[in-house]
C-alpha cells in the first residue's frame, strides 16, 4: 500500500486483556524490528507516545492503562486503527547461552520479543515476570507459549514469589551468563547494581517522556544520553554512569 | 592547514558550528556532549520566565525534506533553567565552547524577567527568540514580524543585559532586513538567522487530518536551507553584523554557503536527526576539505564573498 503519511496505519485484529488494567493489541501487519526497539504510536486527536513492540510479525503492542493515551489504546477494539512510525532506537543484542530476563509490569512487552528471538534459535530462557500484585502481571502467557522457564513474582505475594523480580531471580542469577531487564526504574537500578557486583553482563531498557523519538528534541535525556536515539536499551554500566 | 576558529560578537569560538536552540538543549549534560562532539557554541532550549509544558504530541515529525515541529517552547522556567545553565557553563569552560542562553517571552516584561533570572548563570551570549512560529494562538504574531516590536523587546533586554546579545529572526516576513536593522539599532550585537519556516502542515491521508497536535509547525532541514541562505545574504549585505547562519545546514557545502552569504558562525539543528553528534565532526571535516579545494585557510577569507561575485 502506498504511504499515506509519516505514520503507517495498522488495524487491530484481536485484543487480549493483560491483568486488570492492560491489553495486548494484535495488529494486522508486520514491522520488522530488533527486540527492545520502539515505535511512536499515534491515535489521531488523542496523542502520540512511544511503545515497545511485543511482537513484530505481525505487530503486537502490550499497553498498561496509566494515562489518557494508554487508556484510549486499551479501549480499542478489532477493526480500529492505530498509526505507527519507527521502529526507532537501539534494541537488545542477543548475547549468551543462558539469558535471564527480568520484566516488571509493562516491561514484559519489550522482553517478550527478545524471548521470542532467543527461543527461535533454540536458546533456553528464564523469564521472571513481576508486578505489584497478581492483577498487574502481564504477558506470562506469552513467555509460557514461547517455552521459557517462567517465574512469577508479586510485591504483595498475591501470585508467585512474594517479593521483587530481582529477589525472585536470585536462584537463577548465578547460572545466567547475561541479564536483560525492563521495568520500573528502581528495579532497573537494582538490576544494574547487582550486575556490577556480580560481574554479569546486563542490558536494561529505559522509559522516558519522548517528543520526537528521533534524537532531536532532547526531551528524553538521561545524563548526556538520549533514550530515544542512544537507547532505549543501554548496557547496565552505561546506565549507572549516567545516573550516579 | 585550515583554521576553523570563529568569532561571534567578540566571543572566540573553537569551531564555527553552533548547536541551535531547541535541539538537545534541555539539559546541561547534552549541551556539553554537543560541545565535546565539536560544537564551538551550544544554545540552550528557549526558556521563558514561567515553566511551559508545550504542545501535546505529535510535536516533532520527520518528513522527506527535513523536520516539522510544534514543540511549543517546553521549558522548566527561568529559575530552574538558571541551574541548568550554571552546570553547563562550568563544564563548557574547559572545553572552550561558548554557551548561548536562548530566552523567550510572550511580552516584553516576561522577556526581561526571564533574562534577569538567567543572567546570574553568566552565559557567554544571550539569544532572544522573538521568532517562534508555533505559539501564535497564545501570544499572537511573533515580535520578529515587526521592526518596532523587535526593537522594543531588544531595547528592554539591553537595559538589563550588558553581555553579547543576539536576536533570532524569522524567515516568515518580507521585512526581514528592517527587523534585523531594528534589532541592531536597539542594541543587539548580532543576529541568528533564521528560525523555522512557516508554519507548515503535514496531513495524514489515512487519518484525514493534520498530524501535528498543534496542526501547524515550523519547517526545518534541507527544505529551509536555500531560504535561510538568502536571509543571511540579505542581512549581511545590508547590516554587516555578526550572524549565526542557521537553517537546514546538513553538510560542509551548506555551512560554507552560509559563510559566503555572510555568516560568522553556522547553526546546526535538524542535521542531528541524521547522524546525531557525529554531524559536528563530519561537517567540519567536509568544510576543511572544501576550503583546501577553494584554496583558503580561514573562514574570514570566505565570509560574505558571495556579495562580490
Amino acid at each position: 500500500m502506498a504511504e499515506t503519511g509519516v505514520h503507517t496505519p495498522y488495524t487491530v485484529v484481536a485484543v487480549r486483556a493483560e491483568g486488570a488494567c492492560g491489553v495486548t493489541l494484535h495488529l494486522d501487519a508486520p514491522l520488522p524490528a530488533q527486540p527492545g526497539q520502539f515505535v511512536m504510536a499515534w491515535l489521531p486527536g488523542i496523542e502520540e507516545r512511544p511503545l515497545c513492540l511485543m511482537d513484530d510479525d505481525p505487530v503486537s503492542l502490550t499497553i498498561a492503562d496509566v494515562g489518557p493515551f494508554t487508556h484510549a489504546c486499551c479501549a480499542l477494539v478489532p477493526g480500529d486503527r492505530i498509526w505507527l512510525r519507527g521502529p526507532y532506537g537501539h534494541g537488545f543484542p542477543l548475547e549468551g547461552q543462558r539469558p535471564l530476563l527480568l520484566a516488571g509490569g509493562c516491561g514484559a512487552a519489550a522482553l517478550a520479543l527478545l524471548a521470542q528471538r532467543f527461543r527461535a534459535q533454540g536458546t533456553p530462557v528464564t523469564a521472571v515476570v513481576g508486578a505489584r500484585s497478581a492483577d498487574g502481571l502481564m504477558l506470562a502467557w506469552r513467555y509460557q507459549e514461547l517455552g521459557c522457564r517462567v517465574v512469577l513474582a508479586t510485591d504483595d505475594g498475591s501470585a508467585g514469589y512474594h517479593g521483587t523480580s530481582l529477589d525472585a531471580a536470585a536462584p537463577h542469577w548465578p547460572a545466567a551468563d547475561v541479564v536483560y531487564a525492563c521495568g520500573p526504574e528502581p528495579m532497573l537500578r537494582a538490576v544494574a547494581r547487582q550486575a556490577r557486583a556480580t560481574g554479569t553482563p546486563a542490558w536494561i531498557s529505559l522509559e522516558r517522556v519522548m517528543k520526537c523519538g528521533i534524537g532531536v528534541c532532547g526531551s528524553c535525556h538521561c545524563g548526556d544520553r538520549l533514550v530515544c536515539a542512544d537507547g532505549p536499551v543501554f548496557p547496565s554500566a552505561a546506565y549507572l554512569a549516567a545516573i550516579e | 592547514m585550515t583554521d576553523l576558529r570563529a568569532t561571534l560578537c567578540g566571543v572566540a569560538l573553537p569551531g564555527p558550528l553552533v548547536l541551535a536552540s531547541g535541539i538537545w538543549g534541555s539539559s546541561a549534560a547534552t549541551l556539553v556532549r554537543a560541545a565535546r562532539a565539536g560544537a564551538g557554541a551550544v544554545t540552550s532550549k528557549s526558556c521563558s520566565l514561567e515553566p511551559r509544558t508545550g504542545h501535546p504530541n505529535p510535536t516533532v515529525l520527520p518528513w522527506e525534506c527535513g523536520l516539522i515541529n510544534a514543540v511549543g517552547l517546553t521549558n522548566p522556567g527561568a529559575h530552574e533553567e538558571r541551574h541548568v545553565l550554571e552546570a553547563a557553563r562550568a563544564e563548557l569552560r574547559p572545553l572552550g565552547a561558548a554557551l548561548i542562553a536562548s530566552v523567550f517571552g510572550g511580552d516584553v516584561a516576561s522577556f526581561v524577567g526571564a533574562v534577569v533570572a538567567l543572567a546570574p548563570a553568566q552565559p557567554d551570549l544571550l539569544e532572544l527568540n522573538v521568532s517562534c512560529p508555533n505559539v501564535q494562538a497564545e501570544h499572537g504574531r511573533p515580535f520578529a514580524y515587526d521592526p518596532a516590536a523587535t526593537a522594543q523587546v531588544t531595547r528592554a533586554v539591553r537595559g538589563v543585559w550588558s553581555g553579547p546579545l543576539l536576536v533570532k529572526l524569522s524567515p516568515n516576513t518580507p521585512e526581514l532586513v528592517a527587523v534585523g536593522a531594528a534589532a541592531i539599532e536597539a542594541g543587539a550585537d548580532g543576529l541568528t538567522a533564521v528560525n523555522t519556516l512557516g508554519p507548515g502542515m503535514l496531513i495524514d491521508l489515512s487519518a484525514r487530518r493534520p498530524v501535528l497536535a498543534n496542526l501547524a509547525g515550523g519547517v526545518s532541514g534541507p527544505a529551509l536551507h536555500p531560504i535561510a541562505v538568502r536571509c543571511v545574504y540579505d542581512l549581511w549585505g545590508a547590516l554587516k553584523v555578526p550572524i549565526v547562519g542557521t537553517g537546514g545546514v546538513s553538510c560542509g557545502r551548506d555551512a560554507l554557503a552560509m559563510v559566503m552569504a555572510g555568516a560568522a558562525a553556522v547553526g546546526l539543528g535538524s542535521a542531528l536527526e541524521r547522524d546525531g553528534e557525529a554531524a559536528f565532526g563530519r561537517i567540519m571535516g567536509e568544510m576543511r576539505a572544501l576550503m583546501n579545494q577553494l584554496g583558503v585557510e580561514t573562514l574570514s577569507e570566505l565570509q560574505g564573498v558571495a556579495h562580490h561575485g
